[in-house]
């Protein structure tokens, strides 16, 4: 578990870095770095599938951003009103811990799991649909529906980034 | 705006055109043995998008389109939901909707599980095409904006 934690522990300061630097092209390569740690994170918890996903999405991410959006400086206010907005902020990060605190006491301890219908996929996954990835039968099979919903996701992102910023109908 | 056109230096040209064929087939074959091995539709479509896009951002957007148009990837995203779709309506004549109807085969095969790999392939096109027309999209809006002209 020590390995998580260290893998954690990077991430958080590469978020840190990322929010806090001044520099965009170096946001962009620290927001690679959480996402590079998030994929070792899927590893070490053994999900190789996710930790693949999870690293190609983040290699198409960082291209996108450096490629599309690095010459387009964003504005910065810093100045005024950091008593109020510091306020604010600790007191969202207090109600939210409490209320984190006294949710999360009924849930099953990280790592014990209780296999209510996982169980049933495991032992019956490979007689029943005949794939030995369990990951893949149960995202192309038993909840098929969810990957239909993903798909139209997909396809309303595609249709509206289109539509955003078509050259047809754009006016001077 | 001219630089952009021709694409990047000598060096990373030459790496491209000897890896680029071996990222696509590497893609292939995450989709193609998604119900095997880790992977899937998802990750293959999206390493397949990422070798256009190698492409793409080495030898300038000229040479891309001449291997994948615009017109192609929109043909291969909605080929892709078109399948997917239909496999499943296809499912409610056997039984319900998504029935996987085809015989298991034996596991750890490649031809086995069914409409699974069908169904992978499905959306390893849509993935890979639709991030591939984002990509196209957000980088042609930049380039427009500043070069005024187009």
């Amino acid at each position: 578990m020590l390995d998580l934690q260290i893998l954690l522990i990077f991430m958080i300061v590469g978020a840190l870095v990322a929010v806090r630097t001044k520099d965009l092209l170096s946001s962009v390569i620290a927001v690679g770095t959480v996402g590079l740690g998030l994929s070792l994170a899927f590893l070490i918890l053994k999900a190789p599938d996710l930790a693949i996903a999870q690293l190609v999405v983040e290699i198409l991410c960082v291209i996108i951003l450096i490629r599309a959006t690095i010459k387009k400086d964003l504005p910065f206010s810093a100045s005024g009103r950091w008593f109020f907005n510091t306020l604010v902020t600790l007191i969202f990060l207090a109600v939210f811990l409490i209320y984190g605190y006294f949710c999360m006491k009924d849930l099953p301890q990280f790592g014990e799991p209780i296999m209510r219908v996982a169980q049933n996929f495991i032992s019956n996954g490979l007689r029943q649909t005949g794939a030995a990835n369990l990951v893949t039968a149960v995202v192309l099979d038993y909840r098929a529906y969810d990957t239909l919903g993903e798909a139209t996701i997909l396809f309303t992102a595609v249709v509206s980034v289109l539509a955003v910023m078509r050259r047809i109908g754009r006016k001077k | 705006m001219k630089e952009q056109d021709r694409g990047m230096t000598l060096i990373v040209k030459t790496i491209t055109r000897l890896t680029v064929g071996l990222i696509l087939l590497f893609g292939i074959y995450i989709v193609s043995h998604g119900h095997i091995s880790p992977g899937g539709g998802f990750a293959g479509g999206v390493i397949v998008a990422l070798s256009f896009i190698h492409i793409m951002l080495a030898f300038g957007k000229e040479v891309a389109f001449k291997t994948v148009s615009q017109k192609v990837a929109s043909v291969f995203e909605s080929l892709g939901a078109l399948i997917f779709v239909t496999l499943a309506i296809v499912g409610i004549g056997y039984g319900y909707f998504f029935l996987n109807f085809l015989a298991k085969g034996e596991p750890f095969k490649l031809f086995s599980s069914g409409l699974i790999p069908l169904y992978n392939m499905a959306i390893s096109f849509k993935v890979g095409a639709g991030l591939f027309i984002m990509f196209i999209i957000l980088v042609m809006f930049r380039v427009t904006k500043k070069g005024e002209g187009e």
